[in-house]
C-alpha cells in the first residue's frame, strides 16, 4: 500500500496554486487538501497522479468567518475546526450536523469542507448539506472568482463545475440563525460513508414551516434536493402527520431506475431508505424546534 | 519523483530527514526515525493502529505524507509515560485490562488523549464515538471504554483546576449519540 511516485509542490497562496496548476497542465495533476480521499485512492492504485499540489498551508483557505448575512468557510477548513466554531452551528445548522457525522475523530481532524465538496463522492455527507443550506461554492481560477450555487455545482459522480485550472476557495452559507438543521444518515457498516443520508434545514415559525430545503446523499450519482419533501413541508404545520406525508414523497421526481446500487444496498433498498431517513431527519427537526409557547 | 528535506519534531526531539514525496508519515516515523511504537494495521485508513498526534490532533499516520507533516510537532505513544511512571491513560489500560494482544493499543491511547483533552469527563457513549476510528480485534471494546473512563477520573483534578466544571452542565457538549 504505497502510493506510486509523484512530484510534490507546496503552494503558499491561492495564486501560486493556480500558477502551479497552469505550469503542470500537461501532466496528471491533483490538488492535495486533507488527503483523506486522495491518499487512500493513491495507496490502493485507483489514482496515480504525476503531480500533487499541496494547498494545506495556504493560510487564506483556512477558517470560518461570520459577517452577519453569510458564514464563509475556507476550503481548507478541517471538519474539526468547523465544528469547533460556535458560529458554525448558529449560522449553518444543517451543514454543522452533517459535518459532525463525517468519518471518525481522526478523519475529522484532517479532511476538509472544501475537499469533500470538490471531490463530489456520491456517498459523501456534505453535498446534500450544501444543497440543504443553499450554499454557494466559490471557485477561483486564472480569471478570478466565480460563484456557483450548490444547485448547479454537482454534475455527477466525482464530477463538478470546477474547471481543470480552478480550485474551490470558499464555501458560503447564507446565515440561517433562525433555522433548525438535522442530518440522518445510514452509514455503510464497513466504510462509514453514507448509504443514504438526508439533510434538512427548515425555518419554523409558530409551528408552521416557513421554508425548508432538503438534500440527500448516497441516493443518486450526486447530491440531490428532495423536492417532494420540500413541497410537502412548505406552509404545513410541523407535526407527525406532515412528517408522514413528507416522507411518503421522498423519492418524488427522482429517476428510480438511475438510483445508486451496489453490494451493500440495491436501488430498491435505497428507495426505502430515503423515506425512512427523511422521516428521521424531520423527527430531529421537530425535536429541535422550540415549541410555539416557549419561543418568543 | 521529487525528494524533500523536512523537519519533524517527534516527542520533543527535532529530526531533519530527506524523504521521497510518496513516503507516508508512519513510515518516516518507524523506518527512518525508529519510533516503532506506532503500529501499522490495515494500511488503508480504517483501523487507527497508526494514530499519532500531529500538532495536537489525532491523525492516522498512514494517511498523511511525511512532507505534509514538515514542521509539525508529532507525539507518539513512546512519549506517554515510562514503564515505572505510567501516564494515566496507560494506567487505565493496565487497571481495566484494556488490551489483549496490544496491537491496537498505541493508536487507542493516542486517540484517547484527543478525546480527554477535548472533553475531560466524557460519557461512555462519547468515548465510543471518539474511538470510532480505532478497531480492536481482541477486547470487544468494553474494557477499552473502562480504561478511558478510568484515565478520565485520574486526570480529572487537573481538569477541574483548569476550570473544567463539567458535572453540572445539563447540555452535553456533543449530541452526536442521538444523531447516528
Ligand atoms: C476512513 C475514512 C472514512 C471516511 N468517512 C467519510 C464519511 O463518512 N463521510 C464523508 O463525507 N467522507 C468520508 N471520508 C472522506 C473524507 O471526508 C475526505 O476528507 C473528503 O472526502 C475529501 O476531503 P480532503 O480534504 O481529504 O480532500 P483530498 O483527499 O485532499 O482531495 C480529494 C479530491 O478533491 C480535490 N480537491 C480537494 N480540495 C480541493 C479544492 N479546494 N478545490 C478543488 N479540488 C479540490 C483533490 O484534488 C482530490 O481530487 C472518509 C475518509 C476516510 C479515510
Ligand atoms: S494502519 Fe493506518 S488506519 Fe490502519
Ligand atoms: S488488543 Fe488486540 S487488537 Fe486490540
Amino acid at each position: 500500500m504505497f502510493p506510486d511516485g509523484f512530484d510534490y509542490y507546496e503552494a503558499s497562496s491561492v495564486s501560486e496554486a493556480i500558477d502551479l496548476m497552469a505550469e503542470h497542465a500537461g501532466a496528471e495533476t491533483e490538488l492535495l487538501a486533507g488527503g483523506h480521499s486522495l491518499l487512500p485512492a493513491m495507496k490502493s492504485g485507483l489514482s496515480s497522479p504525476d503531480v500533487l499540489i499541496d494547498i494545506g498551508d495556504v493560510e487564506a483557505l483556512h477558517g470560518v468567518t461570520a459577517d452577519g448575512d453569510t458564514l464563509g468557510i475556507g476550503a481548507m477548513t478541517t471538519y474539526s475546526d468547523f465544528i469547533g466554531e460556535d458560529a458554525s452551528e448558529e449560522h449553518a445548522p444543517a451543514l454543522y450536523h452533517a459535518v459532525r457525522q463525517v468519518g471518525d475523530t481522526q478523519v475529522r481532524n484532517r479532511g476538509t469542507v472544501g475537499g469533500n465538496i470538490a471531490h463530489a463522492d456520491p456517498a459523501s455527507d456534505l453535498p446534500g448539506a450544501a444543497l440543504a443550506s443553499d450554499a454557494t461554492i466559490v471557485v477561483t481560477g486564472p480569471d478570478g472568482e466565480r460563484r456557483v450555487s450548490a444547485d448547479d455545482f454537482f454534475f455527477g459522480m466525482y464530477a463538478t463545475d470546477i474547471g481543470p485550472d480552478e480550485l474551490v476557495t470558499r464555501v458560503e452559507v447564507p446565515s440561517a440563525a433562525d433555522a433548525v438543521g438535522a442530518y440522518a444518515k445510514k452509514p455503510s457498516p464497513s466504510s462509514g460513508y453514507a448509504m443514504v443520508g438526508v439533510c434538512v434545514q427548515a425555518t419554523v415559525d409558530g409551528g408552521t414551516v416557513q421554508s425548508a430545503r432538503v438534500g440527500a446523499n448516497g441516493v443518486m450519482d450526486r447530491g440531490v434536493r428532495l423536492e417532494g419533501v420540500e413541497d410537502a413541508l412548505a406552509g404545513a404545520s410541523l407535526d407527525e402527520a406532515t412528517i408522514d406525508a413528507a416522507a411518503d414523497r421522498a423519492t418524488e421526481g427522482l429517476d428510480t431506475a438511475m438510483m445508486m446500487s451496489d453490494l451493500q444496498a440495491s436501488a430498491e433498498f435505497r428507495e426505502q431508505l430515503v423515506g425512512t431517513y427523511t422521516r428521521r431527519a424531520l423527527e430531529r427537526v421537530l425535536d429541535r424546534t422550540p415549541t410555539p409557547a416557549a419561543a418568543d | 519523483m521529487t525528494e524533500h528535506d523536512i523537519t519533524l519534531t517527534v516527542n520533543g526531539a527535532e529530526h531533519d530527514l530527506t524523504v521521497e514525496a510518496r513516503t507516508l508519515l508512519v513510515h518516516a516515523l518507524r523506518d527512518e526515525l525508529g519510533y516503532t511504537g506506532t503500529n501499522v494495521g490495515c494500511e488503508s485508513s480504517l483501523c487507527g493502529a497508526c494514530t499519532v498526534r500531529m500538532d495536537g490532533e489525532a491523525v492516522k499516520s498512514c494517511t498523511a505524507l511525511a512532507v505534509q507533516a514538515d514542521g509539525a510537532e508529532i507525539r507518539t505513544v513512546e512519549d506517554l509515560g515510562t514503564r515505572h511512571d505510567f501516564h494515566p491513560i496507560q494506567e487505565g489500560f493496565q487497571e481495566e485490562h484494556g488490551l489483549q494482544c496490544g496491537y491496537c493499543t498505541p493508536g487507542m491511547m493516542m486517540t484517547a488523549l484527543d478525546i480527554l483533552e477535548e472533553n475531560p469527563d466524557p460519557t461512555r457513549e462519547e468515548i465510543r464515538e471518539g474511538l470510532e476510528g480505532n478497531l480492536c480485534r481482541c477486547t470487544g471494546y468494553q474494557n477499552i471504554v473502562n480504561a478511558v473512563q478510568n484515565a478520565a477520573k485520574e486526570m480529572q483534578p487537573a481538569a477541574v483546576a483548569d476550570g473544567g466544571e463539567s458535572d453540572d452542565d445539563p447540555t452535553p457538549a456533543t449530541d452526536g449519540g442521538e444523531e447516528l
